[in-house]
């Protein structure tokens, strides 16, 4: 296969195991600490603070901890992850373990995705060489009773899973319905024992920060979103595929980069994501401006804002959980809207009430898949309006 | 279904459970290993599963029925899935789904009668920037065009799976 990575990578140069090295000779505390100072925050797209979710889950009294790398990428135009996993696995499995020492856990579990099934044993064979090297396992790197180790949990193929809850349920062999919150899974998560989830990104960068100081990570990207991030950028641009960036950069900036300048507009995290127009290019990527999950995908001129927005309420009414109403119905219902928009039979008056629906469906959901899934919708209703009325169907 | 078939499931839920355990987070991956083995979950392993797990065949029926990778109805031998990613080239992805039900004979979501090969749809598998892409029982297929569909048809008729089609199943 073709490499996806396009850009020069912190997780290529950084020394394998300083991090762990550094950590295993420090306190809890004092890891807890630097990973607060650096003031990473959670890579997947939830943005919290990796830190302080480490703080609370050490501070749980508990026979068992767990500590599990979220390998769901489950979000279309995301696969930034399948990179990490693929090229720089044991930075995930180095984060995983210094986390393990942070909170006192000693079992680990990745959940990996069942599409990325082909990467399963890549994946064992890493761990295999770190249980030899003692990175892994009993009495790790020679200090008498820490012990840490990961199993491999492939997934049965639902993007719902991709939530920490959902995944946990996944994990105690249910089915992957999220859960209320709280308790939060720190506090009481798979077995009810409190577990650290963290994205596959999330985990390569602990290891970084842990290796590098966490001055070094602050000092990057803008002051509410410290460092480095990678994104997956597809769609209509000359470079497509896996970029680093300081996080606060502009969608024009990137845009330059990848060869996209033409772009009609730009949809921002995914199909969970927002349409981004011509007009808003300047926005930056960071926690403070547009939510930065990582997957960039760039439409030229010719694409059909309505085959977009229909692919992905598509995909989410076949990923939704079916838990709770207003994204079990109001999805199928705005599919339904946009077939009408598509054959252009669809009423003004109605396009209005679709786009009450989508606001209700935001506000109604139980979960992070049910609030988003209206959001591309509603961002290219709102931008580009004169496309979508009164199309001419094509046996006319 | 005779009952050697049924002795035959009966036997490897049994084998699965000793490797598993028989307590209730094994339900999944006794589910995976039976549909790997029997290409799908029938309602008769169902009630095999809930009884060596102690639970209720309606709570295998559950989980079974959320997960896309588990099917009530036996697959086919080859499970060809088409990415439906929105990155990709319509017009190319438009093409080879044609092409694909012209060679297989039969539509998306269907199983050939000869219980050789699937047809069906997934959504976005990662892959965005190397589309169109295909997934053959696990194996990724990148940059796939409706030209290639023939040989990749061929070489899983002829029990050559990897083929010549870019595979990274294994060299990653």
């Amino acid at each position: 296969m073709k490499s996806s990575v396009v850009s020069k990578l912190t997780f290529e140069q950084v020394d394998p195991d300083v991090g762990l090295r550094s950590a295993i000779d420090s306190s809890p505390e004092k890891i807890i600490q630097t990973v607060l100072d650096s003031g990473l925050r959670g890579r997947g797209g939830g943005a919290f603070p990796v830190g302080r979710k480490w703080q609370v889950s050490r501070s749980v009294q508990a026979p068992q901890k767990y500590v599990v790398c979220n390998a769901a990428e489950g979000e279309p135009g995301s696969f930034k992850d399948r990179a990490i996993l693929s090229g720089y696995a044991q930075l995930v499995f180095e984060g995983m373990t210094i986390a393990a020492l942070a909170v006192g856990a000693q079992r680990g579990i990745m959940y990996l995705r069942g599409e990325y099934g082909y990467m399963a044993a890549h994946m064992e064979s890493v761990l295999a060489a770190r249980r030899k090297s003692g990175l892994l396992g009993k009495n790790i790197l020679g200090k008498k009773g820490v012990h840490f180790d990961i199993k491999i949990q492939l997934g049965e193929g639902a993007y719902v899973c991709g939530q920490e809850t959902a995944l946990i349920e996944f994990l105690e062999g249910h089915r992957g319905e999220p859960r209320n919150r709280p308790p939060y899974p720190a506090v009481s998560g798979y077995r009810g024992c409190p577990t650290v989830v963290q994205n596959v990104e999330t985990w390569a960068w602990v290891t970084c920060v842990m290796a590098r100081g966490a001055s070094w990570f602050k000092n990057l990207g803008t002051d509410e979103s410290p460092g480095l991030k990678l994104f997956s950028v597809s769609g209509d641009c000359k470079r497509p595929g896996v970029y680093e960036f300081q996080l606060g950069l502009s969608i024009a900036e990137l845009l330059d980069v990848v060869g996209g300048e033409d772009a009609k507009g730009v949809q921002v995290g995914g199909a969970s994501g927002t349409m981004i127009p011509q007009s808003q290019f300047r926005r930056k990527i960071a926690f403070e401006d547009l939510p930065y999950g990582g997957a960039v995908f760039i439409l030229g001129e010719h694409r059909d804002m309505l085959e977009v927005a229909g692919n992905y309420l598509e995909f989410f009414t076949k990923e939704s959980c079916g838990q709770c109403t207003p994204c079990r119905e109001g999805t199928r219902k705005l599919l339904d809207g946009v077939n009408q928009l598509r054959e252009g039979r669809c009423r003004a008056l109605y396009l209005e009430q679709l786009i009450s629906l989508g606001k209700t469906i935001q506000m109604a959901s139980k979960c992070g898949l049910g609030q988003s899934s209206p959001q591309a919708f509603l961002s290219i209703v709102e931008h580009y309006r004169e496309e979508l009325m009164g199309r001419v169907r094509i046996d006319e | 279904m005779f009952a050697t078939e049924r002795e035959q499931l009966e036997q490897d839920i049994e084998t699965f459970a000793a490797i598993y355990g028989n307590e209730r987070s094994a339900l999944i991956s006794i589910l995976q290993e039976v549909q790997r083995k029997h290409k799908h979950v029938s309602q008769y392993a169902m009630q095999v599963i809930a009884h060596v797990l102690d639970i209720h065949p309606v709570e295998v029926y559950s989980v079974v029925s959320f997960y896309h990778f588990l099917s009530e109805e036996p697959k086919g031998q080859y499970v060809i899935s088409l990415s439906d990613c929105v990155a990709h080239n319509a017009d190319a992805k438009r093409a080879l789904a044609r092409q694909l039900q012209n060679d297989l004979g039969i539509g998306f979501g269907e199983t050939s009668s000869d219980g050789r090969f699937t047809l069906e749809k997934i959504g976005c598998i990662g892959m965005c920037d190397q589309g169109p892409v295909l997934r053959v029982n696990g194996r990724i297929y990148t940059e796939v065009t409706a030209d290639r569909v023939g040989g990749l048809i061929c070489d899983c008729a002829s029990d050559i799976p990897s083929g010549s089609i870019c595979d990274i199943g294994e060299s990653i």
